[in-house]
């Protein structure tokens, strides 16, 4: 990829993550700490990626580490958050 | 075929913006995880389509499955109040697997794609190894299995020399093309595994939190670096925008507990004085549950203080069972949560959403501090270095600066604590041996309930 477009790449998405945190009341610090740990389970993608493109068995096995890793923060990143979300919205429902 | 994939992509990366938009607020909170999680799943699959991926079809899916497994397993299971290393865990894991996607690229040692290239690689195989590392010895000192903090003399300097020796290592495999060995690779992988870990053994007390939103903000980092070497934008995009958010995030909770973000890192709690501590005068007295029943029950206002006491006891839904006795008796109640209650801000707010206390009587520091002097009673329950005066007076204490909650300014203290010993952070706490202090020893969820029934006997 062009160094420069990644480059701009980085720097929005940064102005971005900024932007999005920066009006945030400490209520949900706890849950938004954990959706932002289950965004970048995304990495998940490019474990794929890796291993799907790995040329010796040592790749293929760091590969299927990635994985498994990659899979774990994704499927764990939502469940928490989620089930924390949950209690949110019921609290709500009584008030 | 490619635009199949990169418009997936592309519509991931949005839903991943608008999702973390979403959960700002607590109103669409919800849908913005179900949004996320849609990106997330329509990338995962599209991604079988992605024209690097030749082979492993079916291994890659066994991963998936294994991965996928344990974590929905062990993240149903868990209990609200072990949330805070559930989240370290699954980030230390999200770190891992970016250094291990790094790993698999510098071993293929591919140098037609140039020194940015190889740099970023190695950044984010440094930073995710880091995370990884760091992000298990957080989730063993949370989940209790390491509670030990590590010192020792010249740490800070062994650290130092770790950290310099992984950097030229790492300035050496980025721009020596592809001149470089398996050995000095996998050596490179064990430095940086083993900085986090000594990063994170002397961190210990109030501010595992900050260590923990650090490392999330590491996590994207690596994440956003491996993305540019994977030429991945929806990587980039998400890992950028977490690690910057991540970011600002860890500096809020560190000038919540005003201490910058090297101190945590770099001074250890409990060292931070410059000489010993005030002297605690006075004695702890101890009080019977059926006095402070009577107490509360004709107060005017009470004010209950949660820490991490009460996640421990799970007694936040006994809290509210009182709590609305004490409101049927007419008097007022509120909660005030200082910003590192527990072990992550916002920690006893999702707790006692979770029990069912509504918003309005929940109040954050700022808007609570003032009514200490007007309140009858403040109730401690589990909570320590949160309330603890010398945060104000003792300019020797190493938790002297951080803005506390004036517990001690109510009319009567009372607290409830398991024992006597010290808390979390290891200091004393003058505020148990105030005057106006009495002592209510035990479990959290017992001695709320021990006062619930004194309160009905009234």
């Amino acid at each position: 990829m062009e160094g420069f477009i990644a480059l701009y790449i980085f720097m929005l998405a940064a102005f971005t993550g900024y932007e999005i945190i920066s009006k945030v009341p400490v209520i949900l610090h706890t849950p938004l700490m954990s959706g932002s740990n289950f965004v970048h389970g995304i990495v998940l993608v490019g474990a794929m990626v890796v291993m799907g493109n790995a040329e010796t068995g040592i790749q293929t096995f760091v590969g299927f580490i990635a994985v498994i890793l990659a899979a774990g923060n994704a499927v764990g990143g939502y469940v928490v958050t989620e089930r924390m979300l949950e209690m949110f919205k019921s609290s709500r429902g009584k008030k | 075929m490619n635009i199949i994939v990169d418009g997936s992509y592309f519509i991931a990366a949005i839903l991943f913006i608008l999702g973390l938009k979403q959960m700002s607020s607590p109103v669409t909170a919800r849908r913005g995880i179900i949004w996320a999680g849609v990106g997330m799943v329509l990338a995962t699959i599209i991604t079988y389509l992605h024209q690097d991926i030749h082979h492993n079809y079916f291994w890659m899916t066994l991963a998936i499955a294994i991965g996928g497994t344990i974590a929905w397993i062990t993240g149903k299971k868990v209990a609200m109040t072990d949330m805070p290393q559930m989240i370290a865990l699954y980030n230390g894991m999200g770190g891992g697997a970016a250094a291990a996607i790094a790993a698999v690229v510098l071993i293929q040692n591919d140098s037609s794609h140039g020194v940015t290239h190889q740099a970023l690689a190695v950044l984010g195989a440094l930073i995710g190894a880091i995370s990884f590392s760091g992000s298990m010895i957080a989730f063993a000192k949370l989940q209790g299995i390491m509670w030990k903090v590590y010192r020792f003399k010249n740490q800070q300097w062994i650290n130092l020399a770790v950290f310099l020796t992984t950097i030229m290592i790492g300035l050496h495999l980025s721009f020596s093309g592809a001149d470089y060995s398996m050995g000095l690779l996998v050596f490179f992988f064990v430095l940086a595994l083993a900085f986090g870990i000594m990063m994170t053994i002397p961190i210990g007390g109030a501010d595992m939190p900050v260590v923990i939103s650090l490392y999330n903000a590491f996590t994207g980092l690596a994440v956003g670096f491996e993305g540019y070497v994977l030429a991945n934008p929806a990587m980039m995009i998400a890992g950028i925008v977490v690690g910057s958010a991540g970011t600002l995030l860890t500096q809020l909770m560190a000038k919540a507990m005003n201490r910058p973000i090297t101190n945590v890192l770099f001074s250890n709690f409990g060292e931070g004085g410059t000489g010993d501590a005030e002297a605690v005068t006075g004695s702890m007295k101890e009080i019977e549950a059926s006095d402070v029943a009577v107490m509360m029950a004709f107060a005017e206002k009470v004010i209950i203080i949660p820490g991490y006491g009460m996640a421990v006891a799970q007694a936040q839904h006994k809290v509210w069972e009182m709590t609305k006795l004490l409101q049927e008796r007419g008097v007022t109640v509120k909660f005030a949560i200082h910003p590192v209650a527990g072990r992550m801000p916002g920690h006893m707010n999702v707790l006692l959403a979770e029990a069912g206390v509504p918003y309005d009587i929940i109040y954050d520091l700022d808007e609570i501090n003032e009514e200490f002097a007007t309140a009858d009673v403040s109730l401690v329950i589990g909570a320590n270095d949160v309330v603890n005066p010398a945060a104000r007076t003792d300019t020797n204490s190493p938790i002297y600066g951080m803005p506390i909650l004036n517990a001690d300014y109510a009319k009567n203290t009372i607290v409830i604590k398991r024992g006597k010993g010290t808390g979390f952070s290891g200091i004393e706490n003058q505020l148990f041996f105030a005057d106006n202090t009495r002592m209510l020893y035990g479990d959290g969820a017992v001695a709320t309930n021990e006062l619930i029934s004194g309160i009905k006997e009234l």
